[in-house]
């Protein structure tokens, strides 16, 4: 490809080419998008362990006396809820309401906190964050210095507990423990985007290779961005730049439960209150085919011949051997149980609506044939 | 890559052998090996008319879908109905099992126009695969 030396490269990316992965340029890197096949690796990370380089993704360090109050002000989570050695999910929203990012606010200690961010958002993010008087000169962009490991599926915390310092058994979903991992000193953070348990690690961009290879030894499976983003769809996950975007608003999008309206003024508080007094024109809702024909974003949903939506994520659900994905549907016709229709290429698929966190597990609540 | 010399391939990654007066389609190595796991394979029905290079279905894996195109003009005279539920059969035997259709050649179509083993290499070679 001819742009491939425009694009930068992980701390891992020696790595990928050693396992012959096949990568593909995401984000202004140059990323695996597969090793042995999606299908493989994600039924992997359902049923024992795989590991994903997730070192794109932005780190953002921010130290300093009065920075809560800033990340407060920016984050529509409540920072205040946290306390050393947790994190939470959050976002970055506009004055519009709309959102800028979905992140993830880690507090490693009393002022001093660990912004997960995404790789396409980060460099306007790094503005965004700078821009605010507290947090101006207290933001550290950690993310050429380290890598990132996601080790996720039943067995990551077994995996990972053979050479590590630190008691994982005791770190909670969402907790946050520095240690050893390997010999390597890392931030292991029991967060992940899969839908299993698991741990993503951050190390020194020079030990990643040996803590990457270490995995794999101890039977840890490497996971592209195929499989991860099939595993966070089947899971009902959102992604920026297909559930979530500028013009989306987190009500419509099913995440008030990580907008704390009443913590204090932040940026879109208003426009957000506003919008869920109105309440959303549309809903983020599963979809699962009665067919294989993925639903890809863009394909439109219709339901007694009128067209009440369009699809915003789809997926093959290795685990589950069918075609499933997530669409905005019109709030009046968005239930769970309601039969529509996908259009695929011109012709009209078979679907039924479910609640997101129901994709994995909808098989047997009796809403869908899984018959053509 | 994995050929057969008794075929004839398009440069859109079918390939086509004539058997006892009927055209047989399905996709490559190359191109099942490029598409990743395939999931859903998606076939027109029996007596479809087919113009010479047009879409007769779609092969999907679980990164993208790819449509399938006829290699000769004709009609569909029949359609693997095992890619309904096998689709793996499109990775494991993209020359043997995952057939795709057959087609009755129109009066005056020939594979002619289609490339050699030899030629079809080349050409997946040069575009920089």
């Amino acid at each position: 490809m001819s742009n491939t030396n425009e694009l930068s490269r992980t701390p891992l990316h020696g790595e990928h080419l050693a396992l012959k992965a096949r990568m593909v340029p995401f984000a202004g890197r140059d990323m695996p998008v597969q090793y042995s096949g999606v299908i493989e690796e994600a039924r992997a990370v359902r049923t024992h362990v795989g590991i994903f380089d997730i070192s794109h993704m932005g780190r953002l360090r921010i130290v300093g006396h009065s920075v809560t109050q800033g990340i407060q002000s920016v984050t529509t989570n409540d920072v205040q809820l946290l306390t050393p050695g947790k994190a939470q999910y959050s976002l970055m929203p506009l004055a519009t309401g709309g959102i800028a990012d979905d992140i993830i606010v880690y507090m490693m200690a009393e002022g001093d906190y660990l912004l997960v961010v995404n790789a396409s958002n980060t460099a306007r993010d790094i503005d965004f964050l700078r821009s605010v008087d507290s947090l101006d000169g207290m933001l550290t962009d950690c993310t050429n210095a380290t890598a990132m490991i996601a080790v996720q599926g039943p067995g990551a915390c077994a995996v990972l507990q053979r050479e590590c310092s630190a008691n994982l058994d005791a770190v909670p979903r969402f907790g946050v423990a520095e240690g050893r991992l390997y010999g390597c000193a890392v931030t292991l953070c029991r967060t992940g985007y899969t839908g299993e348990d698991g741990f993503e690690v951050i190390c020194d961009a020079e030990d990643a290779a040996a803590v990457w290879r270490s995995l794999i030894a101890d039977g840890a499976v490497p996971c592209g961005l195929g499989a991860r983003d099939s595993l966070r769809t089947e899971a009902g996950y959102p992604l920026y730049g297909h559930e979530i975007s500028e013009t989306t608003s987190p009500v419509e999008a099913g995440l008030m439960w990580a907008v704390k309206l009443d913590k204090g003024d932040f940026v879109g508080r208003s426009a957000i209150a506003a919008a869920r007094e109105r309440g959303p024109e549309r809903k983020l809702m599963g979809v699962v085919m009665a067919d294989r024909a993925i639903p890809r974003q863009g394909y439109s949903v219709s339901f007694e011949g009128d067209e009440v939506g369009s699809v915003t994520s789809g997926a093959y659900s290795a685990t589950r051997g069918i075609a499933l994905g997530m669409a905005y549907v019109r709030a009046d016709v968005a239930r769970a149980g309601r039969r529509v229709e996908v259009v695929i290429r011109g012709a009209p698929h078979a679907a039924t609506l479910v609640a997101k966190k129901d994709l994995l597990t909808c098989r047997t609540d009796g809403t869908v044939t899984g018959k053509v | 890559m994995e050929l057969r010399e008794d075929r004839r391939y398009s440069r859109t990654h079918e390939w086509a052998c004539l058997e006892e007066g009927v055209v047989i389609v399905g996709i490559t190595d190359h191109a099942q090996c490029e598409l990743g796991d395939v999931v859903y394979v998606e076939l027109p029905k029996v007596g479809a008319q087919l113009d010479q290079d047009a879409v007769f279905g779609a092969v999907e894996s679980v990164k993208a879908v790819s449509d399938l195109y006829a290699p000769v003009a004709g009609t569909v005279a029949a359609v693997n109905e095992a890619l309904a539920s096998k689709t793996e059969l499109v990775n494991e035997d993209p020359y043997g099992q995952a057939w795709m259709i057959k087609i009755q050649p129109a009066p005056g179509a020939s594979l002619d126009h289609l490339m050699s083993s030899s030629e079809y290499e080349a050409y997946v070679q040069e575009s920089g695969h």
